[in-house]
């Protein structure tokens, strides 16, 4: 396999990882997607010294994988190029904020450490939250809550035009790739010189397919909206876990539950 | 029930593709459209589909294809594209066939019921809830004749049915071909499968009609094929094995 046609396989491997069976993938989609952000925005909210508080959160993700059977590994593997951005930003603070925050024992540790990791922390959460949630609905189900929640339908067209055109051009660069390679075997990566021909090829090939698409949906009726899956109906449980995350997500968010059991030990 | 009267199609500025073409198709005829790569045969399809526009006239059941009349056009023509990764773009085979009646507000209930007839009848039941990029290339041409079937189209076209299948798979599309009950237009270069499976040729060289008539007369013309860069069906042609 080429990357193109990597890149091809994994799109492809969300879909069929959002096409199976599980408690969370039956969760109602607006209940993920409101549980999703409330999780997000009360992960980022944390102050930057707070890893205590924020560690905890850890338990959504961690339950949510458990639960989908997707297995972490994938989300490592998927987010390998992405995870090492997330890490950098936090990667100065040591080198700022030297100021001793807290002892492990007789080891200073200094404010920047503890700001990095939870800078670090607060990002790898939000990749998990937001994998869960793509990873165990399907685009057009998130598509169809979407349009229930009145979001325009050009807005909503848009995001599934625009997921499934990625599909379209990178399988165009996955063909093109291999018959660039097979006549230029034991070339590593395309020549810069081949480069321009390459791309304008991609264009005129990827807006040839698009607009045989295009016409296969004007040919059948397609006037601008997409008739989405009958919207799942929520059911009592979608409703409980909406309500019930965003108020354990609320409650943790104040109450640091992990000093209070640091102190009961303690005690 | 198809009428071209006069019809000339240019892309561009350049030498029009399909030149002054008139021709009839009565309702329930089965018609091939023949002639080598570049003739026009897409062409045709595409202005008679209103993808491309026209000079002259075009009818289908006696409206004409004019950009107002679109919609009620389409809803009785059911094109099956050469290539059908171009033709299906939802995940499964199921939302791909809903596509249609969906948008001609047909009710989930019996956009349900349609696709199951579809499938019972194409004996695909079980590519129901498949991944479109899941299937074979034969399985895929039959999902998308599926995809065109269950619009209850009054009329067929279809573009080069049986190009890249191999025989087992070409042999299911001709023989559900032969049982469409509707009026057919196909174009090919495959000559075998349209004395399979229709009764009248028209055969098409650089944009102009150069013959039209009994398919059993035509394809046997071999002068007249060769003249158009054709050979004679492998069945008539003399040399079996
Ligand atoms: N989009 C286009 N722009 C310009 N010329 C085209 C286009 N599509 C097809 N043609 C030209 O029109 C002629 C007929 O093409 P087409 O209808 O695809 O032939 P066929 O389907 O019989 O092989 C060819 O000479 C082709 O080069
Ligand atoms: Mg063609």
């Amino acid at each position: 396999m080429n990357k193109a046609e990597k890149s091809l396989y994994e799109i492809r491997e969300m879909d069929d990882l959002a096409a199976g069976d599980s408690p969370v993938h039956r969760l109602w989609p607006l209940s993920k997607f409101f549980v999703t952000i409330a999780y997000i925005i009360t992960v980022m909210s944390f102050h930057k010294y707070d890893l205590n508080g924020l560690f905890v959160y850890v338990l959504y993700p961690v339950v949510m994988f458990q639960l989908s059977g997707v297995p972490v590994r994938t989300f490592f593997r998927k987010m390998r190029i992405v995870l090492p951005l997330v890490i950098a930003v936090g990667v100065f603070n040591p080198v700022f904020d030297r100021d001793i925050l807290l002892y492990v024992g007789k080891v200073g540790v200094s404010g920047g450490v503890v700001s990095m990791v939870t800078l670090i922390l607060k990002g790898v959460f939000a990749l998990m939250a937001s994998f869960i949630l793509v990873a165990t609905t399907p685009i057009d189900d998130l598509c169809a809550a979407l349009r229930m929640i009145r979001v325009p339908a050009v807005i909503v067209s848009l995001l599934l035009l625009t997921y499934r055109y990625i599909g379209v051009l990178t399988e165009e660069v996955a063909i093109m790739t291999n018959a660039y390679h097979l006549r230029a075997p034991g070339q590593k990566g395309i020549h810069i010189s081949a480069w321009g021909s390459f791309l304008g090829q991609l264009l005129l090939r990827s807006m040839d397919r698009a607009n045989e698409l295009y016409a296969s949906m004007q040919l059948r009726g397609f006037q601008g909206n997409f008739y989405y899956r009958e919207g799942k109906k929520a059911r009592f449980a979608d409703i409980l876990f909406l309500v019930l995350m965003i108020a354990v997500f609320v409650f943790l968010r104040f109450f640091p539950l992990a000093a209070w059991i640091g102190k009961l030990v303690v005690r | 029930m198809i009428r071209f009267e006069n019809v000339s199609v240019q892309y561009d500025k350049s030498e029009p593709v399909l030149k002054d073409l008139s021709f009839h198709i009565q309702k329930g005829e089965k018609v091939g459209l023949i002639g080598a790569n570049g003739a026009g045969k897409t062409t045709l399809m595409n202005a008679l589909l209103g993808l491309l526009p026209h000079e002259g006239t075009i009818e289908v059941e006696g409206i004409e294809v004019e950009k107002q009349n679109l919609p009620e056009i389409r809803k009785r023509l059911g094109f099956v594209f050469q290539n059908s990764d171009n033709q299906m773009f939802m995940p499964t085979v199921y939302e791909d066939m809903s596509f249609a009646p969906l948008n001609y507000g047909h009710s989930k209930e019996q956009v349900d019921r349609m696709i199951d007839d579809v499938l019972e009848q194409l004996e695909l039941s079980e590519l129901k809830y498949r991944h479109n990029h899941r299937i074979s290339g034969g399985e895929k041409r039959m999902a998308a004749i599926a995809t065109i079937l269950v619009m209850r189209p009054h009329v067929i076209l279809m573009d080069e049915p049986t190009a890249s299948l191999d025989p087992y798979n070409r042999r299911k599309v001709i023989d559900v071909m032969r049982s469409f009950d509707r009026t057919m237009l196909v174009t090919s270069h495959d000559l075998d499968m349209i004395v399979d499976t229709c009764q009248r040729v028209i055969l098409l060289s650089r944009g102009r009609i150069v013959a039209d008539g009994k398919t059993d007369v035509i394809l046997h013309d071999k002068a007249l094929l060769e003249a158009n860069r054709m050979e004679l069906p492998f069945r008539w042609s003399g040399n079996r094995e």
